[in-house]
């Protein structure tokens, strides 16, 4: 229906419409409840508008605007509509330099309309009905309604004036820079690295200096960008491939290699034992063996720095970067399943905001969203996660992103020929994304690069991915890779290592006008991937990829000269030799010092209860319920969950791993994680060996096996700049290397990411040492079993001893404590635990299991319970034990322990396969947990509510 | 032998789940991507059942399903309409179902109604149980804009007719997890051959689907809820 013209209406070259609800949405009373928040009352209403260019007369748009963008039966639209009596108007679009993802899908639906379009572009309008201040308008538009990072916002009282946005698609500018560094001398060469977000030290200048003086030659900016970021932390992970001095507690250790002598070295020791090692290391996901017809390809990474910018934006670029990093993997995995595992200030922080840090809450809804709007447009299901919250994570958010996927058999190599062609798949190039890799090597500040934040494209995506698959399947392609960190540069800079190759890099398609040649070079615009076509096949492929509306492009030819070579329309922009471009880099050599931190114990009263701590601890955003997180995600897609994010009676219980089982087939894949920064207050060795404790727990509980276990190291780190920095990332490193031999599950695949600190006026927040163990186990499907307790009557085990191990753990920080006793890992006799449960588990006796973790004893019995609906009582003298107090039997975080519901009459058989296990107790009708004479005697369901309150918005 | 399509299109999701459900059901099933429909390299005639499955068709950019069937009335209007007549089977799972709704072929006959935004104002995804009207089953939803929305006249009429195949089993959240007017998950065309639903019937294929699978005393798998709706398809063409 129209609502009539607006009197503003003149030529221009795009046209606006604005839709609006009839009635009042959910949205509209969103934004009101969050205006409340600052104290405002208000009466809001949001539309939708759209700009569009095109040749289009008024009935053009008039027919677009009722056929297309409004809905009949509950919306309205204006033309040009921008004025409201008694309102402020605001406008919030993304700038002009961001992608906006909805544009191609609009251009194509008016164009089947049979109309001309060239251009779209989406707004937010605020309708805001209150008595505010335009200082209060500004406000809200910064803190709420916009991100001026990549967005930018417009208001008006009762009406709004806003320039159109500018389309400006078309050429590049013909413009290649000398950078003069040969006759530089120290300061000036770190003055370049500096000013140019190069992020290379002194040592590095130095050496690309060198190599410039032999070639008697200025670099040109694609040369030196190329070298950054080929160098950079993000690409070559220098710190873990440097020579370490390391001294710990007086004893000096030379570690030449420190990620070849610790996660690699542990891997290449226990390889031999296991068969269904596909690929470690060496490609951009790790592989293993699935079952007959294909292997699963697995990589988690991180997204820090762009999600602490831009959360949405950085969250969903984050796994969108992750999926290529699959749909790259040997020639292509299709990706089965998304895990998000986030670090996060508490969204009740209250104290001080250093500018442009945003505040955590919005952080976590802009995370949340953007992994939402990724993964499910993607058809991916997320079906596992965690959410750590602590307020060190204020300046430096964690966002980890995983996918995992499925390869036919034969197809994990991959090779670029002589000859062969370079394509580049997907989206255009745009300014987006510049200096992202090299960015993400430093620390954060006020002035952080807003050009590393992109809006993320999940449809185009998904269309590449389709067309990829159809040609992977046909065989058109020999070789793949993604466009990620470096764009180009690092892209084909990898792919062509070995051989060499020649650009041609005008016939990039671009969506930004007066790109210098550089910038395309190192673009990291999203949704590209680059093949490795042979000339015979370049039809086929192309028309595969138009069959899916995805362009492919011929960019140039791979050689066999081992130089890397770009052009501009035959101006030089890169002329590098491949083994300086890739071995050139200085070795560095670095100290780092480890001291055991002098911690001690705090003296807690002991109390005849233990009811209120209880919940209090199940309170906790860290452990409480995420389902208001959960349900945003599609986890169901694919029709392959068998084992979901949440289980029992009522699928709200806190399921301990994900199990998708590939294609309907028969095996199926437990996917799990570990993750506890807080123990690294006290050591940062033990820190990383819950980790992986954790995760294996976790795959156990579910009906995995660590036998067929493989695990992922994400290594979040401050800056290891500073020596004990280091110092605690080698002790971390080293304890994945010692437990992972021990448990005999190799590591497959990682990532690290060490500058995540925020500096501001003098102050600097950095994270806690946070290592991210991911874990993935194949089985037989049919062997899934899931943490909440069956029935009533069944005897209660437990696996595994507890210690006084309360260090760094949830009771303690109830008084502000932090301890010293962190868990340890007993990895001989854990082992054997592992294995024996999972024996117990396929003889079909064991009806639940759910591992001691966060809160210990009394946070797991309670979560079985209120999962299952059903009560347990657990005598609390036999629980094998080495503590002294009450409140350390209930809350002690030990590693390596499960509770196990056995059903009656099978008692015999389990004490016999698991002979470590102690019975403790039964599963009963009422519905209580009662720990102990009185320590814990509480109703489930009130466990439950204090367990399901604390995340909700 | 029945004769499936599933349709593709850039963003659709559900395609090999819903494929499956077809197989199982013993059709012979292909999958066809909406610009073959259009260059003319597949006919919609030589099908029986034209499936819409779930996903987000181009991003769901304007309004779930919007996009998509803009270019079914676009340019495919005349073929689809032919193979309705025909008496052949149309089906719409969620985003299929939103398209069927936007192209005006359901609820039909001139009736006005959409799928609107959840009243949560969030996208939803969890299981729900749906009453039939020849069979009820289980399944998850996951959807943002799934709320059903018609004038008093069009919901009477549908009532009247017998058009609502599934309603969710209570008028309140979660049961009905999108505030549907009448607690409406699927209607059909007065002639029935038309059918939408918002919940995933493909997602529940096996056994090993249901959330509490771990709970049963047999755990091996076998058939489960969602084959029903395909089997029902599947016969209604023999």
């Amino acid at each position: 229906m129209r609502l009539g013209m607006s009197l503003q209406e003149k030529e221009c070259s795009m046209k606006a419409v604005e839709i609006f609800n009839r009635e009042k949405t959910a949205r509209d009373k969103a934004i009101e409840e969050s205006l409340a928040d600052f104290g405002i009352d208000a009466d809001v209403r949001v539309s939708d508008a759209y700009y569009i260019s095109g040749s289009l007369s008024d009935d053009d748009v008039e027919e677009i605007s009722e056929r297309l963008l409004s809905d009949a039966l509950t919306q309205e639209y204006e033309i040009r509509s921008r004025r409201k009596k008694g309102s402020w108007i605001v406008e919030v679009r993304y700038k002009d330099n961001v992608s906006d993802p909805a544009e191609d899908s609009i251009v194509k639906a008016i164009k089947d309309l049979g109309k001309d379009a060239k251009a779209a572009r989406t707004a937010k309008r605020y309708c805001i009905k209150s008595d505010i201040s335009e200082k209060d308008v500004e406000m809200l538009c910064k803190k709420m309604l916009a991100n001026d990072i990549v967005e930018e916002y417009y208001y008006g009282y009762e009406e709004l004036e806003a320039p159109e946005p500018k389309i400006t698609e078309g050429k590049a500018k013909n413009e290649i820079n000398k950078v003069e560094i040969i006759e530089a001398g120290d300061e000036e060469l770190q003055r370049i690295s500096s000013e140019g977000v190069l992020s290379l030290s002194p040592e590095e200048m130095k050496a690309v200096k060198d190599y410039f003086r032999q070639k008697g030659r200025n670099p040109t900016d694609g040369e030196i960008e190329t070298i950054a970021q080929t160098w950079s932390e993000h690409c070559k992970h220098k710190t873990f491939n440097s020579e370490v001095e390391f001294e710990s507690n007086g004893k000096k250790e030379l570690i030449g290699n420190l990620f070849k002598e610790t996660i690699v070295a542990a891997t290449t020791k226990i390889a031999a034992k296991k068969d269904w090692l596909v690929s470690v290391f060496k490609d951009n996901a790790g592989i293993i063996k699935l079952d007959e017809k294909n292997n699963f390809a697995f990589k988690v990474e991180t997204h820090n720095h762009p999600s602490a910018l831009d959360p949405y934006g950085g969250a969903s670029t984050g796994i969108g970067g992750v999926i290529r990093d699959v749909m790259g993997a040997g020639l292509g995995a299709k990706p089965i399943l998304n895990t998000d595992v986030f670090c996060f200030a508490r969204s009740d922080y209250d104290g001080e905001l250093p500018a442009g840090i945003l505040h955590p809450k919005r952080v976590l809804k802009g995370v949340v969203s953007g992994v939402r709007d990724y993964g499910n447009r993607m058809g991916i299901p997320t079906v596992n996660g965690a959410i750590v919250f602590h307020d060190d994570f204020l300046g430096a958010p964690l966002v980890y992103c995983g996918t995992g996927g499925i390869i036919p058999k034969g197809m994990e190599n991959k090779k670029a020929g002589k000859g062969e062609l370079i394509v580049v798949v997907g989206g255009k190039t745009g300014r987006d994304g510049l200096h992202g890799a090299t960015f993400s090597s430093a620390i954060l500040d006020e002035s952080s690069p807003a050009s590393a934040v992109q809006i993320g494209n999940p449809i185009e995506e998904k269309k590449v991915l389709d067309a990829l698959l159809e040609a992977r399947d046909r065989g058109l392609y020999k070789c793949i890779t993604d466009c990620g960190g470096g764009g180009f540069s690092s892209a084909i800079g990898e792919m062509a290592a070995e051989t060499g190759a020649e650009v041609e890099l005008e016939k990039v398609p671009l969506k930004h006008a007066g790109m210098l040649p550089w910038e395309i070079w190192m673009s990291e615009s999203q949704e590209r991937m680059v093949v490795a076509v042979k000339e015979e096949n370049l039809d086929e492929f192309i028309t595969v990829c138009r069959s899916e509306d995805v362009a492919a492009t011929v960019i140039g030819r791979f050689t066999n000269s081992k130089r890397l070579v770009v052009r501009y329309n035959d101006m030089a922009l890169v002329d590098l030799d491949m083994e300086f471009l890739h071995h050139g880099l200085p070795n560095q050599k670095r100290k780092a010092v480890w001291k055991e931190k002098s911690k001690e114990e705090p003296k807690l009263e002991e109390k005849n209860d233990y009811n209120e701590e209880l919940k209090r601890i199940l309170a906790h955003p860290t452990l409480a319920s995420k389902e208001e997180v959960i349900r945003r995600y599609d986890h169901e897609v694919q029709g392959n969950t068998i084992g979901k994010p949440m289980v029992g009676v009522f699928n709200d219980g806190p399921s301990d791993a994900a199990i998708i089982r590939p294609e309907f087939g028969k095996k199926a894949v437990v996917v799990s994680n570990g993750i506890n920064p807080r123990y690294s207050f006290i050591s940062s060795y033990w820190m990383a060996a819950s980790a992986i404790d954790e995760a294996l727990r976790n795959i156990v509980s579910s009906g995995g096996d660590i036998k067929t276990t493989a695990l992922l190291d994400n290594f979040c780190w401050g800056s290891t700049e500073n020596e004990e920095k280091l110092g605690s990332l080698v002790m971390a490193a080293k304890a994945c290397h010692d437990i992972s031999v021990e448990y005999e599950t190799p590591f497959i695949s990682g990532k690290d990411s060490l500058h995540n600190e925020f500096k501001s006026g003098g102050r600097t927040i950095a994270i806690p040492d946070t290592l991210l163990i991911s874990a993935a186990s194949v089985i037989d499907a049919e062997n899934a079993i899931t943490m909440d307790l069956k029935k009533a009557g069944s005897s209660v085990y437990i696996v595994g001893k507890t210690y006084d191990e309360l260090g760094g753990g949830y009771y303690y920080d109830l008084f502000g404590e932090i301890g010293a006793n962190a868990p340890k890992v007993r990895a001989k006799e854990a082992k054997k635990n592992m294995e024996t449960l999972t024996t117990a588990m396929r003889k079909g006796i064991v009806l639940s299991c759910h591992d001691l973790s966060e809160g210990g004893l009394a946070v797991a019995a309670a979560e079985m319970a209120f999962a299952g609906n059903i009560g347990m009582k657990i005598n609390a003298a036999g629980i094998p034990n080495e503590v002294d107090t009450g409140y350390k039997l209930l809350f002690s975080e030990s590693n390596s322990r499960f509770l196990v519901e056995v059903a009656k009459g099978n008692e015999e058989e389990f004490e016999k396969t698991v002979i470590t296990a102690a019975k403790i107790g039964e599963t009963i009708d009422e519905k209580k947990l009662i720990i102990g004479d009185g320590l814990i005697d509480a109703d489930i369901d009130e466990l439950k509510t204090a367990w399901k309150g604390t995340i909700k918005w | 032998m029945v004769k499936a399509l599933i349709l593709r299109s850039a963003g659709i999701n559900c395609n090999d789940e819903t494929e499956q459900g077809f197989r199982m059901a013993g059709a012979e099933t292909e999958q066809v991507h909406v610009n073959e429909l259009i260059s003319g390299k597949k006919q919609l005639n030589d099908y029986d059942v034209l499936c819409l499955p779930g996903g987000f068709s181009y991003g769901d950019y304007i309004a779930g399903g919007a996009i998509l069937a803009n270019q079914i009335n676009t340019k495919l209007k005349k073929q689809l309409e032919e193979f309705v007549a025909a008496g052949k089977t149309v089906v719409g799972i969620c985003n299929g179902f939103q398209v069927l709704v936007k192209t005006g072929l359901l609820p039909g006959d001139g009736m006005k109604a959409t799928l609107t935004s959840n009243y949560s104002g969030k996208f939803e995804c969890r299981w729900v149980k749906l009453i039939g009207k020849d069979y009820g089953m289980e399944a998850p939803v996951a959807h943002g804009e799934g709320k059903f929305v018609a004038d008093k006249e069009t919901l009477k009429k549908l009532e009247d007719n017998n058009q609502i195949i599934f309603r969710y089993s209570s008028h309140y959240y979660p049961a009905n997890p999108n505030g549907s007017l009448n607690d409406i998950a699927g209607i059909s065309n007065k002639q029935g051959n038309v059918i939408g639903l918002m919940p995933h019937p493909e997602r529940n294929l096996t056994h090993g689907n249901h959330p509490t699978w771990t709970r049963w005393t047999s755990k091996k798998g076998g058939e489960a809820d969602g084959m029903k709706f395909f089997r029902n398809i599947v016969e209604r063409m023999k």
